[in-house]
């Protein structure tokens, strides 16, 4: 394999946890898209969310930069999801079934209406036509919205990778958190700060359940939740942290100055994204260690025996 | 449009599966395989045979530096992988002594002994990769296997992390019918569903020498490996188990199943697998909860503003 190995013995010893080290799980196949992607349709969703949160109370300057932000991050969502694709020409194959056991089928049709609504509302917006068409597909988009954000969680957590499933009540809230932050923080940097508040509000709301929902899924996890911890994805992990937490703090200190505002949801924005990140490099990271998946398992079998 | 249930969806380790339901009067008798370790003899008949009936490319040869194995892992090249584990323990154990460690493994002792172990997809009754494929393209045949259809597969790689046994990879190898464009697809065991069709068993275990690997209903088998496991036990064979024959078991028992000498983990393989779509309820209420946060989050964010 070209790699250089330590010198080791041929035998095993008696009551070893794997086959010579080997991992059991195989690594995704996934690559950089899909990160990126669980960032973009997180933004979308939300950004819908707030689009007609907006209108709803009269707040138009919000609602048509969410609208757009909402628009953006969903138009180059089926790219990054097509391209990950070992036969990108095969797309269709998705849309030929619903299969409500697979995440990513379910999640296929939940990106495709809330893309279509999102371009109906945005085309709508930007000519200032058909309100009416505009105001029902706005509705569409901010119902899927939320599914949109947080379906992604389900999507890793309905695999046997266990930094992934075994953290299936947790991800779903730190996806949850890390949308809002990103949404609410991009929407409140382009939005006049006088009818910004409530992006800025969202923002940082949004930055305290990503880190709080994180810690939480951290602590449960125990000896699982070590890839969060190390490699690249405890470094992306600690950024991501970081840069949270300073852009809450900068978004709630200096939002209402655009230059803060800006900043802050910058900030907010790489936090999320660095947090995408690292979720996804973590279950690279547990597949490989078969300790991960023999503990656990050995002891449910001697739990049962008990 | 076509709704696929397959499989479960929620924990329903009982809910109806799509064989033999699906296929009514079309289903046959629930096929597979029973690889039993005791009699193998490591010569990787069923790699070579496996390789050449199914026209698997080859993808080099590297050796991992630990004992005689040369193939690594079952992958999108590798249908059939020959374990090898030397060890130091006696191969058998004298009358009367328990032939299970506390821990379910084989007892430590004086000797020295080659485990050999031909592993291969377990066609699962409730298979993970067949559950969260969104294509379409894994399915359960009309013998209760679980194959992949390669003009369907468009390689979206669900099925790899899914699997609780590491057996799917994507094909990275160039496709001449794709101008040597990378294959892309994910590729596996279909235990022959081409030769079972037509009544013939699939050629690893056609090949095998020893009969290691044996092929027929799944009730046979079963029939088979356990007057196996009491004959090798009554010898006093050093940790010889069965590993997914239990219908009640992990992943509601494997189609392919195997008669071990250490526990599980010794080849490599999780001791108590899990279909990951049994929690998917939980997922989902999780999931639900969560969108239900966001949408307090942004009306908090509105009501806010205003007092």
């Amino acid at each position: 394999m070209g790699r250089r190995r330590e010198p080791r013995r041929a035998t095993q010893p008696v009551g070893a946890e794997s086959y010579y080290g080997r991992p059991i799980l195989k690594e995704p196949t996934w690559t950089w898209e899909i990160p990126v992607y669980f960032f973009a349709g997180g933004t979308a969703g939300v950004s819908a969310v707030l689009a007609a949160a907006g209108r709803l109370s009269g707040n138009e300057q919000l609602a048509r930069r969410a609208t757009f932000v909402n628009l953006a991050a969903i138009t180059v969502s089926p790219p990054l999801l097509i391209s990950d694709l070992g036969r990108p020409d095969r797309f269709l194959n998705m849309l030929r079934v619903f299969k409500p056991t697979s995440p990513m089928s379910v999640g296929t049709w939940v990106v495709s209406g809330a893309g279509t609504a999102a371009g109906v509302a945005g085309a709508c917006e930007l000519l200032g036509i058909l309100p009416r068409v505009r105001t029902a597909a706005q509705t569409v988009a901010a119902l899927l919205g939320p599914f949109l954000s947080t379906y992604t969680a389900v999507l890793v957590a309905d695999t046997s990778i266990p930094a992934w499933h075994e953290a299936r009540r947790e991800l779903p809230f730190v996806f949850a958190g890390s949308a809002s932050a990103s949404a609410g923080g991009i929407v409140a940097a382009l939005t006049p700060p006088e009818a910004a508040g409530a992006a800025r509000r969202l923002a940082v709301t949004g930055a305290l359940l990503e880190l709080a929902a994180t810690e939480v899924m951290e602590r449960r996890l125990g000896f699982l939740g070590e890839p969060y911890h190390q490699g690249e994805a405890g470094m992306f992990a600690k950024l991501s942290k970081a840069l949270s937490a300073a852009g809450a703090a900068v978004m709630a200190i200096g939002g209402r100055r655009r230059g803060g505002a800006v900043l802050g949801g910058a900030l907010l924005a790489a936090g999320s994204a660095a947090d995408r990140w690292a979720v996804y490099r973590a279950g690279f990271q547990s597949a490989r260690d078969p300790r991960y998946v023999v503990q656990p398992q050995r002891a449910r079998v001697r739990e049962r025996a008990q | 449009m076509k709704l696929i249930a397959s499989g479960t969806v929620n924990g329903g380790a009982s809910k109806p599966l799509s064989w033999p339901e699906a296929y009514g009067e079309d289903a046959g008798p629930r096929l597979g395989f029973f690889t039993d370790t005791s009699v193998c003899i490591g010569c990787k008949a069923c790699e070579v045979a496996c390789k050449e009936w199914n026209l698997v490319p080859e993808d080099g040869l590297d050796w991992t530096g630990d004992s005689l194995d040369n193939s690594q892992e079952l992958s999108a090249e590798t249908w059939r992988h020959v374990a090898f584990v030397e060890q130091q323990a006696p191969l058998r154990l004298e009358d009367g002594t328990a032939t299970l460690s506390a821990d379910g493994g084989a007892v430590e002792g004086e000797g020295f002994r080659w485990l050999m172990e031909s592993d291969v997809c377990k066609h699962c009754t409730h298979a993970g990769c067949l559950d969260v494929c969104p294509t379409g393209a894994l399915f359960r045949t009309e013998f209760g296997t679980v194959v992949v259809q390669e003009d369907v597969c468009n390689g979206c790689g669900y099925c790899v992390p899914a699997c609780p046994f590491g057996v799917l990879t994507k094909r990275h190898l160039p496709d001449p019918a794709r101008g040597g464009k990378e294959d892309g697809r994910v590729w596996k065991c279909t235990l022959c569903y081409d030769r079972t069709r037509d009544g013939i068993e699939p050629a690893c275990a056609k090949a095998c020498p020893t009969d290691s690997i044996q092929f027929g209903p799944l009730d046979e088998l079963r029939e088979r490996a356990d007057a196996r496991l009491e004959k090798l036990q009554g010898e006093g064979w050093n940790g010889a188990q069965l590993y997914g024959r239990d219908p009640g078991g992990p992943v509601g028992g494997f189609g392919a199943f195997f008669l071990l000498l250490d526990k599980p983990e010794t080849y490599g393989l999780p001791p108590d697998p899990v279909d990951p779509t049994t929690h998917l309820g939980e997922c989902w209420r999780a999931a639900l909860a969560a969108g239900a946060t966001i949408v307090a989050g942004v009306a908090l964010a509105f009501l806010g503003g205003r007092s």
